[in-house]
């Protein structure tokens, strides 16, 4: 479980947000939501303390993240995965290698487990026989799947994806929306994905944490948030490109 | 105050390398990987600028000297001592602030703003020994034999550039060099080729490491490795004469 405790940030004096709380129980999938540079993905960094907050904690199972030595963070940061916005891919290396390196480094496997390990998380995210290309090479939708089985790789407890849909047309978007919901399904991991994207919202999360004005404006599930009055989510919304048409009777 | 928050920010690099540098597993591969960079990828420039270096300076030394008052020998003499305590570290290390400087800060702003970094840290390595720590050890190892090879060809120049326009026969070169050789002058160039190697990889990291702000930040921090490396190879040259010469 995730606890984010009066999480306060800002970047000099740039207030981000301010006493930003709630909780993730394990196996859901929670959609952080809010307009582009509210923060959501500072928010992100803060899960698996890449940022450091002003003030508040990050509770992971019962351990603060921030009052953890570095070594043990970054035992704990292995419980994380991470698709970053631009999939963050090692550009000098082939596709098959940037998903093995996590496994060469921090396991003891035989090349041939680990080439049988690749191929699996290539196959679970529709890439087989992908292994050999070169990063650079490969389209949007591909570094995102590519970043997804290198996030998985090491089976994390959590997954974390940054803006998984952004830049990518409406049917890879939805191809990636499928593998969000299968990687939770299959893996039974606990999913925090960072979006603006509502039509990714209604298809992949469970709850809906809202961001806005500097907090936490708004948290539910998206059943709750299709009824919701809370006028800046009803706003944000309704100015999304996909309207959520409400039956409030 | 920039410049305080800076030299700060740093120090703190550096310590947490310094910390890090028995954990040799986790930058072996890149380790051997930056050898081959910094040390033998730089092989060419280093000749050209080592062989031109000791000609220009046979030349000069000997249009200088043009008089009855001196024996000719004593152009090899000045050419080799030169060479030896000064020239071949200090034009090395400049060339190599720009080689090696800017590359080491552009691949590691490049990593930075495209959030490789953040990947490293988020799978649990340590970034800074993984990428740090073996481009300054690279630069430790490799500039001193970098710094032969300098001032081999730089010698090499002198004698055939002396030769070649017929004002110093080779063994005439070689009788000057020979009477004031100290061998303490090449263990000298040797620490100043040892500190540049380690002033110049590791502020380039630091500029890398600390890149913000997309194409044009990576661009700022190439820039700033490279003009600061400079500066700093002539300061440290300075106050290494000051101390030990």
């Amino acid at each position: 479980m995730i606890e984010i405790k009066n999480l306060t940030k800002s970047f000099g004096r740039n207030l981000i947000w301010k006493d930003v709380s709630f909780k993730i129980e394990d196996g859901e999938t929670v959609a952080v939501i809010g307009k582009s540079g509210c923060g959501k993905s500072v928010l992100l960094k803060h899960l698996n303390a890449l940022l450091y907050p002003d003030s508040g904690k990050v509770i992971i199972d019962g351990q603060d993240m921030f009052c953890l030595s570095y070594s043990e963070l970054r035992k704990m940061r292995q419980r994380f995965g991470i698709l970053f916005q631009g999939a963050a891919l090692f550009d000098s290396i082939s596709t098959f290698e940037n998903i093995a390196f996590p496994l060469r480094y921090f396991t003891d496997q035989s090349e041939e487990e680990i080439r049988e390990n690749v191929n699996r998380a290539l196959e679970m995210v529709n890439l087989e026989g992908a292994g050999d290309k070169s990063t650079s090479s490969l389209s949007g939708g591909m570094r995102k799947r590519v970043g997804v089985a290198r996030a998985i790789i090491l089976k994390p407890q959590y997954l974390l994806y940054d803006e998984p849909t952004s830049g990518l047309d409406p049917q890879t978007s939805d191809e990636i929306n499928e593998l969000i919901v299968h990687m939770a399904d299959s893996l039974d991991i606990t999913s925090i994905v960072i979006t603006h994207d509502m039509h990714s919202v209604l298809n992949i999360a469970e709850k809906v944490a809202f961001l806005n004005n500097q907090q936490l404006c708004w948290f539910g599930t998206v059943e709750d948030m299709q009824e919701s009055d809370q006028p800046d989510l009803v706003e944000f919304i309704t100015a999304s490109e996909y309207q959520i048409k409400k039956d409030k009777n | 105050m920039k410049s305080i928050k800076q030299f700060g920010q740093y120090s703190l690099l550096l310590y947490q390398a310094l910390r890090s540098v028995l954990e040799f597993s986790t930058y072996r591969k890149n380790l051997f990987s930056e050898f081959v960079k910094v040390g033998y990828e730089s092989i060419p420039i280093i000749i050209l600028t080592g062989f031109f270096t000791g000609a220009v300076l046979t030349l000069q030394t000997a249009y200088q000297l043009d008089t009855d008052l001196y024996p000719v020998s004593i152009v090899g003499s000045i050419v080799g001592q030169s060479i030896l305590i000064e020239l071949a570290a200090v034009i090395g290390g400049l060339v190599l602030a720009g080689k090696v400087g800017a590359r080491i800060s552009t691949e590691l702003g490049t990593m930075r703003v495209s959030e490789q970094i953040d990947a490293l840290e988020s799978m649990g390595f340590n970034s800074v020994t993984f990428l740090v720590v073996p481009r300054v050890l690279a630069g430790i190892c490799m500039f001193p034999i970098l710094y032969i090879t300098a001032a081999s060809m730089g010698i090499t120049g002198g004698i055939i550039a002396g030769a070649l326009d017929g004002i110093l026969p080779s063994a005439e070169f070689m009788i000057g060099a020979r009477a004031f050789f100290y061998p303490e002058d090449v263990v000298f160039g040797m620490l100043k080729s040892i500190v540049f190697g380690f002033v110049i990889t590791s502020i380039a990291c630091y500029k890398g490491y600390y890149a913000f702000g997309g194409a044009e930040g990576v661009g700022n921090a190439t820039t700033q490795a490279t003009v600061l490396g400079c500066i700093f190879v002539i300061l440290t040259d300075f106050i290494l004469a000051v101390v030990l010469l």
